[in-house]
């Protein structure tokens, strides 16, 4: 594969079939999160978005829009990663909007990256892609990928 | 459902000019029409056909910013046929038969 410069903003898309419900609280509570996304336990809790890893390592992200079961907006900064961690935050923003035949469109927005070059490069491809086609998996058949 | 997004997917990859819109967005990401259609030898009505293709079958994803409209690769709906025929078992056997690929012609060529 050729290399690529991670550009500043990323968009994904992914259509579900589950309601907009279903999806806020794939990407808000611990129990369905850790299902899909690399083991990590989401919350939101006071204006905030901890995140928690499988060994206990936690930390937290401002959430600047919260407008359930349609648009969350948080800081991300790469907790799981010291190197990354270290860059600037950038910004995560998840859209829900139901379709017709009980499918869901769930778009997320990762931008504001300037300052995190390194963050860029490693939710781009497969970062993003992966976490958004394993919660497709998990919500439409309860099981997560091996 | 997912058989008629998959349709979309193959149908809007099995064209050069689709495919050529898609590596440049890979290359850098967030382009504008104007950007898009600068190397094609085609009309602006024809290269917006061909991304609305695109857009259709979820490969491009469009934002507005300020009063352009830029498009963005989303490479979803190609990881969803990935993960259909190639287990996690298996991608690591494809992987090395693509790396040695890519090795062996980086070489040749």
């Amino acid at each position: 594969m050729t290399t690529m410069t991670a550009t500043t903003t990323q968009v994904y898309r992914v259509f579900i079939r589950a309601t907009p419900e279903m999806i806020w609280d794939a990407i808000t509570k611990p129990d369905f999160s850790e299902q899909y996304f690399h083991g990590v336990r989401l919350e939101l809790r006071d204006g905030r978005r901890r995140s928690t890893l499988a060994d206990g390592r936690s930390w937290d992200e401002a959430v600047l829009e919260e407008d359930p079961p349609r648009r969350l907006v948080h800081e991300w900064s790469a907790g799981y990663d010291p190197e990354l961690a270290a860059e600037e935050p950038s910004r995560v923003t998840w859209e829900i909007e139901p379709r017709e035949n009980g499918v869901s469109m769930l778009t997320v927005v990762h931008d504001r990256l300037e300052g995190a070059p390194k963050t860029a490069e490693a939710v781009s491809g497969e970062g993003w892609t992966f976490v958004l086609s394993t919660l497709k998996t998990f919500l439409e058949t309860g099981t997560a990928l091996a | 459902m997912p058989g008629v997004t998959d349709d979309r997917v193959f149908k809007a990859l099995a064209d050069p000019t689709r495919r050529h819109l898609l590596d440049r967005l890979f290359e850098r990401d967030g382009r504008s029409l104007v950007q898009l259609e600068a190397d094609l030898e085609m009309t602006r009505f024809g290269v917006m056909k061909h991304l609305r293709v695109l857009e259709d079958a979820g490969l491009v994803v469009t934002r507005r910013s300020g009063r352009e409209k830029l498009h963005f690769l989303n490479p979803v709906p190609i990881r969803l046929i990935h993960d259909r025929w190639i287990d996690k078992y298996t991608e690591q056997r494809v992987a090395a038969l693509a790396d040695l690929k890519n090795r062996l012609e980086e070489k040749t060529g």
